[in-house]
């Protein structure tokens, strides 16, 4: 029997079959990309726990939003635009205001833990001193966001947005002064270092009540 | 000699070969399966995300859990009226319904990853606060303590 050669496969459909799969895989899939700000929720708290020690006032911001979205800090109505600059003061003190946040150099916290025999302390701030360097200062300031059942979540986000935006600045200007670059670009452990200095305090208090809807 | 100079014009445009069509198409089809992911809800209330410009992207998508709560859409509304109401997977939901729908969350993964899970919240911009705080107040009870705003990245100011 002679060899007859196999013969061609037609691939002139091959090019109806893949666009057939192309629409399917546009229609059923999406492309956006999702994205947020990432929040990490106070454990619920059993009620007969007794209440942890008061933060003294000076070390707390107060930020209000009221039903009608409207914005006060510590009481005095501001404009959105304000409240970033007014978060990175209170953080980080630079003229050790009374008014605003306690602050306490590395070297100052170390001193503190070798005289309460703190071993772990101790150790910690030795590594950040090494890094950082015994005067950077840690911030002991607490801002506190509180809302009505009324607010907006769009003004909410907002201002949740410009809070974050400050802390955000906070970190990237400690990350270019001690590593020459912006925070997103350092690898993630030199990340961790600089949170440590400059943590995200943001405590999230329940809403009043008042108001209404 | 007049006869063969007729026969080449004719001939002088070759049809074009479309034996590559087929790796186009599926170079396509592979660049729109790579960078894409499978919708997984139908949305069955109207979500229109709030802008903010600190956005982070959000990792690790099988391990994230989303809740949705806006106003019904306008086929559900003469059900369900114009309240913002909870979607969780494909239905309404109260707020008792949070608890179980973390609980099946964190039956589907393995011990492992239970603590890296996250939730999504896609809240629209118009509802009010109080729903969002009541259902931040059941993912604590839930224990689901990593949770994430949803919004839309604008450009800096």
């Amino acid at each position: 029997m002679a060899k007859r050669p196999i013969p061609e496969i037609n691939a002139g459909s091959m090019a109806d079959i893949a666009f057939l799969l192309l629409i399917f895989f546009l229609v059923t899939t999406t492309m956006d990309v999702d994205g947020g700000m990432a929040r990490k929720l106070p454990p619920s708290i059993p009620k007969d726990t007794p209440l942890p020690p008061p933060i003294k006032e000076r070390n707390v911001l107060a930020v209000h939003i009221n039903k009608d979205n409207n914005l006060a800090v510590e009481g005095n109505p501001i404009d959105i635009s304000q409240l970033r600059n007014m978060v990175k003061d209170f953080i980080i003190n630079p003229r050790n205001d009374e008014k605003l946040s306690e602050t306490e150099t590395l070297a100052m916290k170390k001193a503190d833990a070798l005289a309460t025999g703190n071993a772990k302390i101790v150790n910690d701030m030795e590594r950040l001193i090494r890094i950082f360097g015994p005067n950077t200062t840690i911030s002991k300031g607490v801002v506190s966001l509180q809302n009505d059942r009324g607010t907006k979540y769009a003004k909410y986000i907002e201002v949740q947005n410009e809070l974050v935006g400050a802390f955000n600045e906070l970190k990237n200007e400690l990350s270019i002064r001690i590593y020459g670059k912006e925070f997103d670009k350092l690898p993630e452990y030199q990340q961790e270092l600089v949170k440590e200095i400059i943590p995200l305090s943001i405590s999230e208090a329940e809403p009043r009540n008042v108001g209404g809807k | 000699m007049a006869r063969f100079k007729s026969r080449t014009t004719k001939k002088s445009i070759p049809p074009i070969s479309t034996a590559s069509l087929p790796d186009i198409v599926f170079m396509l089809l592979f660049f729109f399966m790579v960078s894409t992911s499978m919708r997984k809800n139908e949305l069955k209330v109207q979500v229109t995300l709030p802008d903010a410009t600190e956005v982070k992207k959000l990792e690790k998508k099988s391990l994230v859990s989303y809740i949705f709560i806006g106003e019904p859409m306008p086929a559900y509304q003469s059900k369900y009226g114009t309240e913002p109401m909870i979607q969780l997977n494909d239905q309404f939901a109260t707020l008792n319904d949070i608890r179980d729908y973390i609980a099946a969350e964190r039956e589907s993964r393995s011990e492992a990853e239970i603590p890296f899970m996250t939730t999504s919240l896609k809240v629209d911009e118009n509802t009010n606060m109080g729903i969002v705080t009541d259902v931040k107040m059941k993912l604590r009870e839930a224990n689901a303590l990593k949770i994430n705003y949803s919004t839309r990245k604008t450009l800096h100011k």
